[in-house]
């Protein structure tokens, strides 16, 4: 047997998120005109401004051609055949008053997606906010925060008890008309999560939602909104999980994010979506638009993410870096298995003076998946003495599978530098023996060696989340179930 | 004195088309250094990667007894697991995985498989600060990715200090000594007496004497074409070092 057969039979997974909860759904029939805007907008009983806003954005989107830029295959989606709003039904018309009144069922499920919605049994130091599929059905710490004049609660809440806020900030960094996906969830997006760190204050604890898309032939919309205030910080993680399901399910999410003067933003996500069975079928349709602004002077915007699912990754978390001397940084792990396609990268637009960039992106290919790093770094003229440093390494598991680089560099200026490197290796077999001979069986080498691969990206992570990375790429590339 | 801990027994290992050993035959007790010598392309590292399970090599005749156990029977991490190390004559690089992440992984992947209990981080530390101190190694090289960046001196001291954390049975030792100065040789070889136990052999595979200067053995092979041509106590060595092994070579083949 080859080093190469090996890994392979290795790399074949099991995906243990891929339960379905059984409860029942408030859904919207399939289609979409603006008769579903007006049904969302029903439904969460917003006010005139927002509707008008979606409206918008479904007109604009009736214009719009779904990209194919990207490096990935797949049949067209026929947008007029999904549902675009899916709701547990609550048990009292008011919604949850309490962690104690959300569905037993729902809360089994975040149980065994290992998300601690009891607060008494939660990770110290960790607030959630839970998305089951188009809703937010629990948020919690909330009152801790609230004394320190945090907000953090459901976008849909927030629209209702924060909207100046919400009005100020929604689609200022992603505007409504910003790409196909974008438009789609600016137009038809259900709930996500929103938080307000007021101007001086450190959130004492890590920010999480979790999203997990449940029901059938639905898409899922969140939308997440963070605002740090002058000098705030805050570090927020998503993850994300879905059931086992043959036909492919959209996620179309948009993530904004604004960082003024003095201000930090750290955000982490694990992708787990489900990234269909290893012959190619099902799995979700990941298209994501996450950007942030530094608005202000030394603001600070970093980007962590793990994306080990999804049969599709479509995704580049960008950092517009406006205010002189903001920083911004993305850190990227991306696996690609079976038939998992995945083009994601970042955009560092460097505008302020003295802004500097980082980026790492480490990605992992094995089976038939195909990995394409896709970047832009842009100094404009007025970003003097600028930098940029790009890190890209790729690594393969077989020889069935691709690892591709895009990178894009533009300097508009002779004070500023952008430095790219790229590296493209396979597990040697020489590691391999190596770690067998110290006692290491097929796929605890592996994992090892990945995970070492990924250190540089996982450092970045919150403790609690490095951990559960580690685990999660174990269980990517293992046959086992942790 | 009981059964020797490693037979080799009429061994004949190749690659596909090209037989390397041709008939090895060795015993080795606990407790005692062996040392193999042998010009180069004798097939000295070739058994040493056939000891320890390297898929690239076929035995096509005779066995190898460890511990009374077929080697053959088992896989690379299970010899490990039954206690047989090779300090890797071109120790290998593992980007971003630390000393201490790569050597917790291998004593409790080792003792998973013997069924002991896994140690605690706690317990881990401990016990490789131990090792750390026995072969007179810097317990700092934990934090660093295993041998990445290490010079020639240090990734040798580094096997000598894996060799200490895992505690094995039988040590082969391939040519740890190329490349080292004469400093380095001396820092190894003290990691390497102080790990000589009445229930522990080694198998110190060099091309030349001087190594046996500071690891005395008990018994000299010399490897000719695949062959043990020679035994002998540590003299033997020492003629090899004056004579040559031309002088040898010519001796086994009358």
């Amino acid at each position: 047997m080859t080093t190469t057969d090996t890994i392979q039979d290795l790399v074949p997974d099991k995906y243990k998120y891929g339960f379905v909860t059984a409860i029942d759904a408030d859904t919207a029939p399939p289609g979409l005109n603006e008769a579903t805007i007006h049904l969302i907008s029903d439904r969460k009983q917003e006010p005139d401004w927002l509707r008008q806003w979606r409206l918008k954005a479904l007109k604009h989107w009736l214009t719009m051609k779904p990209p194919h830029w990207a490096f990935l295959r797949y049949p067209e989606i026929d947008y007029q055949a999904i549902s675009y709003y899916s709701a547990p039904k609550p048990a009292r018309k008011d919604g949850p008053q309490s962690l104690d009144e959300i569905d037993p069922q729902i809360r089994q499920t975040y149980e065994k997606l290992g998300i601690p919605l009891e607060e008494q049994k939660a990770l110290a130091g960790v607030a959630v906010d839970a998305v089951f599929d188009s809703v937010s059905v629990a948020t919690t710490f909330k009152k801790k925060l609230a004394e320190l004049g945090i907000i953090f609660c459901p976008i849909s809440e927030a629209v209702r008890d924060h909207p100046d806020l919400v009005r100020q900030y929604l689609g200022s960094v992603v505007p409504y008309t910003d790409n196909f996906y974008a438009t789609l969830n600016s137009a038809v997006f259900s709930d996500g999560s929103f938080a307000y760190i007021p101007k001086g204050v450190r959130c004492p604890m890590e920010l999480s939602t979790y999203f997990r898309i449940n029901a059938q032939r639905t898409g899922q919309f969140e939308r997440t909104l963070i605002v740090a205030d002058e000098g705030a910080y805050v570090s927020y993680l998503e993850g994300c999980t879905a059931p086992m399901r043959d036909e492919n399910q959209l996620h179309a999410a948009v993530v904004e994010l604004v960082a003024l003067k003095d201000a930090t933003i750290k955000y982490s996500t694990i992708q787990n979506w489900y990234p269909g069975d290893a012959q190619g079928k099902g799995g979700i349709y990941n298209f994501v638009t996450k950007r942030g602004a530094c608005r202000g002077a030394r603001a600070h915007i970093s980007w962590t993410q793990v994306e080990t699912g999804s049969a599709i990754t479509w995704k580049y978390p960008s950092c517009i870096l406006q205010g002189d001397d903001s920083v911004g940084e993305f850190y990227s792990v991306a696996m690609t298995n079976h038939h998992q396609q995945a083009d994601t990268g970042t955009k560092m637009i460097h505008i302020g003076q003295r802004t500097r960039s980082t980026i790492v992106s480490k990605g992992i290919s094995g089976g038939h998946g195909q990995n394409s790093y896709r970047g832009l770094v842009k100094i404009l003229p007025g970003a003097r003495h600028s930098r940029n440093y790009t890190q890209c390494d790729s690594l393969l598991l077989g020889d069935q599978c691709g690892a591709h680089t895009f990178p894009y560099i533009e300097v508009r200026n002779s004070s500023s530098r952008a430095e790219h490197e790229a590296s493209t290796s396979k597990i040697a077999e020489d590691q391999l023996f190596y770690c067998h001979q110290r006692g290491l069986d097929e796929e605890n080498a592996v994992a090892l060696i990945v995970n070492g691969f990924c250190r540089e990206v996982f450092k970045e992570l919150p403790m609690e989340f490095a951990v559960e990375a580690n685990k999660l790429l174990a269980i990517s590339l293992e046959g086992s179930v942790g | 004195m009981g059964e020797p801990l490693l037979q080799i027994e009429d061994l004949h290992a190749g690659i596909p088309g090209r037989e390397i050993l041709r008939g090895v035959n060795l015993t080795l007790p606990a407790g005692q250094v062996h040392a193999l010598m042998g010009p180069n392309g004798s097939g000295k590292s070739t058994l040493a990667q056939v000891l320890a399970g390297r898929e690239d090599y076929t035995i096509t005749q005779g066995r190898i007894l460890f511990a009374g156990q077929d080697l053959a029977a088992l896989k690379p991490h299970e010899r490990a697991a039954a206690g047989l190390f090779l300090a890797f004559q071109y120790p290998v690089e593992i980007p971003g995985v630390t000393g201490m992440q790569f050597l917790r992984a291998a004593v409790n992947a080792v003792r998973k498989q013997r069924g002991e209990p896994e140690l605690d981080p706690v317990a881990m530390l401990k016990r490789l600060r131990e090792a750390a101190k026995l072969v007179d190694c810097n317990p700092d090289t934990l934090k660093r990715p295993v041998n990445e960046g290490f010079s020639g001196g240090e990734k040798k001291r580094n096997e000598v200090f894996q060799l200490a954390a895992l505690a094995p049975r039988l040590a082969v030792l391939d040519e740890t000594d190329s490349g080292l100065d004469i400093d380095a040789l001396q820092v190894v070889a003290k990691g390497v007496n102080a790990l000589r136990r009445p229930d522990r052999a080694f198998l110190v595979i060099t091309h030349y004497q001087r190594l046996l200067n500071y690891i005395v053995p008990d018994v000299v092979h010399v490897l000719v074409e695949g062959r043990i041509v020679k035994s002998g106590d540590r003299t033997l060595a020492l003629d090899l070092e004056r004579e040559g092994y031309a002088a040898v070579e010519e001796k086994a083949a009358v």
